[in-house]
């Protein structure tokens, strides 16, 4: 697959240096822009975006690795973040992994086979005042019980 | 304080909408600010008494003042809405249900200021407030509020979002420069400071969300109207977070100075199932623990913390009952630390992974008497030890859960001494003795 940003994300990308002064300070909206599209962030995609703002490819490394949101290696479709920080943690944050790892059959950091979720331990999403809770790709699930996460991981399955 | 009226979170149906916004008198107090002088606003601000509600209460009027007001560089602003303190979910409340007030408060600093360029740093996993805080700045950009020339007036500001990717770290002022500057957020080393050398060396002010959403009714009622809410060192409104072992978890927005027990019982509905307090965190877990015999009669403010040797932080307070394990907590907290830790100063990055060791020997039953000793020890050499203040906010939960939480410690630590091994300890000091 030839890696190349869609003509809309090329526009997206110029839209976002022209909020700089300097071309190189676009690199977290080009990583950002780069993961949609592909997914994960590969050597060869952080090379192509490190070309496209004329950074050099340990540069673009360096920061794809010091952020944690930014995916190394690929995910699954839907990627359950689940907070166990002090506040989810004393509403049932660990019950939450558990039950999903249980359901799923998946430790953290692993991928059902079927590449549909990827499950992980996050740290503090801000969501405190509505633990337990998780974050779904982009889109935040509050308030967690285990019916709650059977209908959520039913729905998903399905689509 | 019944008769307290919300400064931030009005209960307004609607007011993140613009109209509704505008109705209810919503940036009258920027169009006002346009036909000011910069020091009449920045000395308006002083007047307030306003301080930063970022952690660190630095008082807002003066750190504007910090700024050159004539300047051949560039000039810029940044709003800090990284909000990734443990416990902290205040700033998504303000994006949510009153970005007017804050955008507004951005364009009066800009103003104030002479700044053209104002980023707004949001945490990446704020995805679902971004884009709501964009529709507000694009609505502000329809009525002319931003951009070339506003009002007519020969001022013009542009204000961007940019989105964060998941570190704790890039709350930290000099971390979020470099992070706009689309480096990896790793604190700089102050002097010189953000106001001489900022953004792409530029002078930069760093404000924090609600900071700047505090400024319009500032500007609206005046600067001595805000210094009379709540308590006269740190005054006006906090916005409280409330999590944890607590029934009506939240955030609440009350003067400052508001009693604890007021916030968790008679807001908060109390703690969950009836139970006593075992250990509260007053704001954000990196302030030092209080335990259930200091929060009777304590005020929510700064001041009055410092008398229990923590600080208001961000106001995110966490309740945890009776039946907490206060090891497993701090071991928690620790972890995150661990995790987040830049990596930049040695301490740091050693210690956090040092401690976090410790404290999981003896939270799962293998502990050393001298471990408790050991960890206060690395805790200490961290504090103070660092670039930026992230080490002491390692540093304090472990510190002064071991100072105020000793025995939980020891009992744990006790527990784990297997009883040959304790037995051939006593006798070896019973013959020394002897």
């Amino acid at each position: 697959m030839e890696i190349k940003f869609t003509e809309e994300n090329l526009k997206k990308l110029e839209e976002a240096k022209s909020h700089y002064p300097t071309s190189d300070a676009a690199l977290m909206a080009a990583l950002w822009i780069a993961q949609y599209q592909f997914g994960w962030l590969s050597a060869d995609v952080m090379k192509y975006v490190g070309g496209l703002l004329n950074i050099p490819y340990e540069h673009v490394l360096g920061v794809a690795e010091f952020y944690t949101m930014y995916n190394k290696k690929p995910v699954g479709k839907y990627h359950l973040q689940v907070c166990t920080n002090v506040s989810c943690m004393l509403c049932g944050g660990y019950d939450v992994v558990d039950y999903i790892s249980n359901k799923l059959d998946i430790g953290l950091g692993e991928t059902t086979p079927d590449g549909k979720f990827t499950l992980i331990e996050a740290e503090c999403l801000g969501s405190c005042g509505t633990a337990p809770m998780m974050q779904i790709n982009d889109y935040y699930e509050e308030n967690l019980s285990k019916d709650k996460i059977d209908s959520i991981l039913d729905k998903l399955s399905k689509s | 304080m019944p008769d307290f009226q919300p400064i931030i979170l009005k209960n307004i149906p609607d007011f993140h909408n613009i109209e509704v916004y505008m109705k209810n008198g919503g940036y009258e107090a920027f169009k006002k600010t346009l036909k000011m002088k910069p020091e009449e606003i920045i000395e308006e601000v002083k007047r307030s008494g306003l301080r930063g509600r970022g952690g660190a209460c630095f008082p807002t009027g003066m750190k504007w003042s910090f700024m050159p007001q004539k300047s051949e560089k560039p000039k810029y602003l940044c709003a800090n809405g990284d909000e990734s303190e443990p416990a902290s979910f205040k700033d998504r409340e303000i994006f949510e249900k009153n970005p007017h007030q804050f955008i507004e408060g951005t364009l009066i600093a800009c103003v104030a200021m002479g700044i053209k360029t104002a980023y707004v740093y949001i945490r990446g996993e704020y995805y679902p407030w971004i884009v709501m805080l964009q529709k507000a700045i694009d609505d502000a950009y329809a009525k002319g509020f931003i951009g070339k020339n506003i009002l007519g007036s020969d001022f013009s500001t542009e204000v961007y979002i940019h989105r964060g990717a998941g570190a704790y770290i890039c709350g930290e002022e000099t971390a979020l420069l470099n992070s706009i500057e689309g480096k990896r957020g790793m604190p700089r080393f102050k002097p010189p400071f953000p106001a001489n050398y900022g953004l792409w060396g530029c002078p930069t002010t760093i404000n924090n969300i609600e900071t700047l959403a505090n400024i319009p009714p500032i500007i609206e009622n005046g600067g001595e109207w805000f210094s009379k809410i709540g308590e006269p060192k740190h005054c006006g409104s906090l916005l409280y977070g409330l999590s944890g072992h607590i029934n009506k978890p939240g955030i609440y927005e009350l003067p400052s100075g508001t009693l604890l027990t007021d916030l968790i019982y008679k807001y908060g509905g109390g703690v969950k199932d009836n139970k006593a307090i075992k250990m509260i965190i007053p704001g954000g877990s990196s302030m030092p623990p209080l335990t259930a015999d200091e929060i009777d009669g304590l005020q929510m403010d700064n001041e009055h913390l410092k008398s229990v040797n923590s600080y208001i932080g961000t106001g995110g307070i966490v309740v945890m009952n009776e039946d907490t394990d206060v090891v497993k907590i701090i071991k928690r907290i620790t972890k995150f630390y661990y995790h987040e830790s830049c990596g930049q100063c040695t301490p740091c990055r050693e210690g956090c992974g040092w401690m976090l060791r410790i404290l999981d020997r003896i939270d799962k039953g293998q502990g050393r008497p001298e471990d408790i000793e050991l960890l206060r020890d690395v805790a200490c050499n961290i504090e103070g030890n660092t670039i930026c203040a992230f080490g002491d906010a390692a540093a304090w939960p472990v510190k002064w859960a071991i100072k105020k939480f000793l025995p939980d410690f020891e009992k744990k630590v006790n527990e784990s001494v297997s009883l040959p091994i304790a037995n051939r300890v006593h006798s070896l000091r019973v013959t020394h003795q002897e």
